[in-house]
């Protein structure tokens, strides 16, 4: 028990250990592949913990208290450790496992990158793997929010990497902003928590939550403050339109963070603290349709997008949709079954697409064609990743989504069970759209535009370097040996879903699957077609529903207007006043200093008269 | 004589005192006048002891006379340093301490 701690905080403290290093050491930092080797060494040293930490997990809560923090009458407030059962140090195997696959990576794709900058890139991505480790392995809510707001941070950081380029430093600064509001009402929930509770842990609340305590009767808002934390990391609409430009990063960075793990943080404490929103099953509702809603959302924008990376970002949306569906419906353990696949299976997507736009320089999916001949291992392994994520049978995807459907079932939550239908059949769409379009189509014929990694075009593309290409077959072969591992023996689900729904899952993927053959392989209906049938919807998908407008309006209307009258009060009343008494201040100071002649005489003057004014006033009769 | 024969007569010696320190321009007039001053105290005090049939006021006054005159020489020494100085002796010229 102790020793799943103890292995749990060493992977925990391997990353935070480098991190330390690279910014302390600053010629270190700038001498870029040493500092890479020094990150990778130790987040292969937290993968090792990691895994043992879970191989020595048990069931029940495991807690290691490193110490305990802010000490108040009774006892401490809070402290700061590792909480290591079964379910935290599986993740924590997902977290290292795709943040060392992402750094090994990262050393082919950012080889053009000049040594001081790589070095900052592995000392960002060592303090995200300590910080969202530090998330997962919290014993309590405050030891989880200072995590939280630090992998916000480094996924500020990341998606600005190539901060010289005016859209990533715009994305970045977006997905901050629209993070942070989430997370305003996620500090707001803890708080409301804490005084209706009297505790931040975990376990604490967790036995209060089965002893059936009355301080957690009627947490409704309490727990829809939460979950706006949940959200906005989680980009569940509204809060989703923060994913697609955060793409603007580094491809590997999209992999861990946006794809992977940071984004899954969200399902991540949902799934933590279902306990709690068991209690409030009204929030638990409004998290299943958002979700649901969410999935159909950016499925219907994946299928418009040009951009390979931008089609993944609204799949990942998308599948995040599902978990929450999933946790909505009551069955949280369906939906971290999916984010740990989905970590998976979208981290591979992502780096292949990566190690093509490393390959042609150009993430538009028509500037591509033909990749399947040039690149074949790279068409190999992000076929594996679409089968996955389109959830055909053996593929890591399969079984979990089906799961994911069948709690939506089970949950009595009708409605948005068809939406996940739908966004499952738009899935197997647009990800071979995809494949189809840039893997298999005619190769294009102008060259990719200027600006790449390399400036190579589709012509002339080639598989990645190996440090490249053995981090996506590790991944594939993951998805592969997942996906056949649940087909033999899955992890038993907390429900009987009904036997129409496996048919149902696959033949809806299929039925996508031969959608997208038909138009974009064979031709035997013309994209344009169907673009005009559904031109409301094609053409609102094209502008992203006006939500990024809507958001700019408010922005610039409502927060910078806000921001402008409070800079005039602040400017012409709050200073104004100031400046007026310490005016008056100076004015006075002169006039009285008129009064120091500097003559003894005045002052024997002044001593005189002051003398036989208190005499008058002691002697005067009352 | 009574001891209010004494004591207006420290009075007006102190009224005239102070009347010199304050219309005096030369600083040693201005000295002079607290001498006076110092004086009409020095009354007071004997007064007092003999009206009170208690001699320590007496040896008081004798100290406060011979510490004035330590305090009228180092007062005098004060005068010529500042004459030496600023080339002047007059009162109202030596303000440097003006705000």
């Amino acid at each position: 028990m102790a020793a799943s701690g103890n292995f749990a905080l060493w992977a925990w403290l391997a990353p935070g250990l480098a991190f330390l290093l690279l910014s302390l050491i600053v010629p270190l930092r700038r001498s870029g592949t040493p500092a890479a080797m020094l990150s990778i060494v130790l987040s292969a040293g937290a993968l090792v913990a990691a895994v043992f930490a879970w191989h020595s997990a048990v069931p029940d809560m495991a807690r290691r208290i490193l110490w305990e923090w802010i000490p108040v009458e009774d006892g401490v407030l809070t402290s700061v450790g590792v909480l290591a059962d079964a379910d935290s140090t599986l993740m924590l195997i997902l977290v290292a496992l795709v943040s060392f696959l992402v750094q090994v990576y990262s050393l082919g794709y950012l080889s053009d990158e000049p040594p001081a900058s790589l070095g900052r890139y592995y000392a960002y991505q060592s303090l995200f793997a300590f910080s969202m480790m530090g998330l997962v392995l919290a014993p309590n809510f405050v030891q989880l929010f200072i995590c939280w707001e630090l992998v916000g941070l480094c996924s500020y950081l990341l998606i600005g990497y190539w901060y010289a380029r005016p859209e990533a430093a715009r994305a970045a600064v977006k997905a901050f902003w629209v993070t942070k509001a989430g997370d305003v009402g996620f500090l707001i929930g803890i708080v409301m928590l804490w005084s209706r509770t009297g505790t931040f842990d975990f376990s604490e609340l967790f036995e209060m939550a089965q002893g059936g305590s009355d301080a957690l009767a009627g947490l409704g808002l309490v727990m829809f403050c939460i979950y706006l934390g949940a959200a906005g990391k989680s980009a569940q609409f509204p809060f989703h339109v923060w994913l697609p430009d955060a793409m603007e990063g580094p491809t590997p960075v999209s992999a861990l963070i946006h794809a992977a793990t940071m984004v899954t943080a969200g399902v991540y404490l949902l799934f933590r603290t279902a306990f709690l929103f068991e209690q409030a099953p009204e929030v638990l509702g409004a998290v299943g349709w958002i979700g649901a809603f969410t999935a159909l959302l950016a499925a219907t924008l994946a299928c418009v997008q040009r951009d390979i990376k931008r089609v993944l970002a609204y799949s990942t949306v998308s599948q995040l949709g599902y978990m929450m569906a999933a946790i909505g419906a009551g069955f949280a353990g369906a939906g971290f079954l999916h984010l740990l696949t989905h970590g998976i299976f979208k981290a591979l997507l992502f780096l292949a697409a990566g190690a093509v736009i490393h390959a042609v320089g150009s993430n538009d999916i028509f500037g591509m064609g033909g990749l399947a001949r040039r690149m074949p291992q790279t068409f190999v392994v992000f076929l594996i990743g679409t089968l996955s994520l389109a959830g055909i049978p053996f593929f890591a995807g399969f079984f979990s989504k089906e799961e994911i459907l069948g709690a939506a079932w089970e949950g009595r939550l009708t409605v948005p069970f068809a939406m996940l239908v739908t966004a499952a059949f738009l899935t197997a769409f647009y990800m071979f759209r995809v494949v189809f379009i840039a893997f298999l189509g005619a190769p294009a014929a102008s060259a990719a535009p200027a600006g790449g990694h390399g400036g190579h075009d589709a012509a002339h593309a080639h598989d990645a370097p190996p440090v490249m290409t053995v981090v996506l077959w590790v991944l594939a072969l993951l998805a592969m040996v997942i996906g056949v591992g649940f087909a033999r023996s899955h992890p038993e689900a907390e429900f009987v879903a009904p036997g129409w729904i496996t048919p149902l899952a696959v033949g809806v993927a299929l039925g996508g699957i031969a959608l997208a053959t038909a138009v974009y392989a064979l031709g035997w209906i013309s994209a344009d077609w169907i673009y005009r049938r559904l031109a409301l919807v094609a053409e609102a998908a094209e502008e992203r529903f006006w939500l990024d407008d809507f958001f700019a309006l408010v922005y610039r209307g409502g927060i910078l207007g806000l921001a402008r009258i409070v800079g005039w009060v602040d400017r012409y009343i709050v200073d104004g006043v100031l400046n007026v008494l310490s005016a008056w201040t100076l004015t006075a100071g002169d006039r009285l200093r008129r009064i120091q002649s500097g003559q003894a005489q005045d002052y024997v003057y002044g001593i005189a008269l002051g003398v036989l004014i208190l005499m008058v006033w002691m002697r005067w009769p009352r | 004589m009574t001891l209010q024969a004494y004591l207006t007569l420290a009075a007006m010696l102190f009224c005239i005192g102070l009347f010199g320190v304050l219309t005096r321009r030369n600083t040693i007039g201005i000295l002079l006048g607290i001498e006076l001053m110092l004086n009409a105290v020095n009354i007071n005090l004997a007064a007092f002891a003999r009206f009170l049939g208690d001699v320590s006021g007496m040896i008081f006054t004798v100290f406060t006379i011979c510490i004035t005159v330590a305090e009228v020489a180092l007062g005098l020494a004060l005068v010529i340093l500042i004459y030496r100085i600023r080339r002047t002796a007059v009162a109202d010229h030596l303000d440097l301490l003006r705000g």
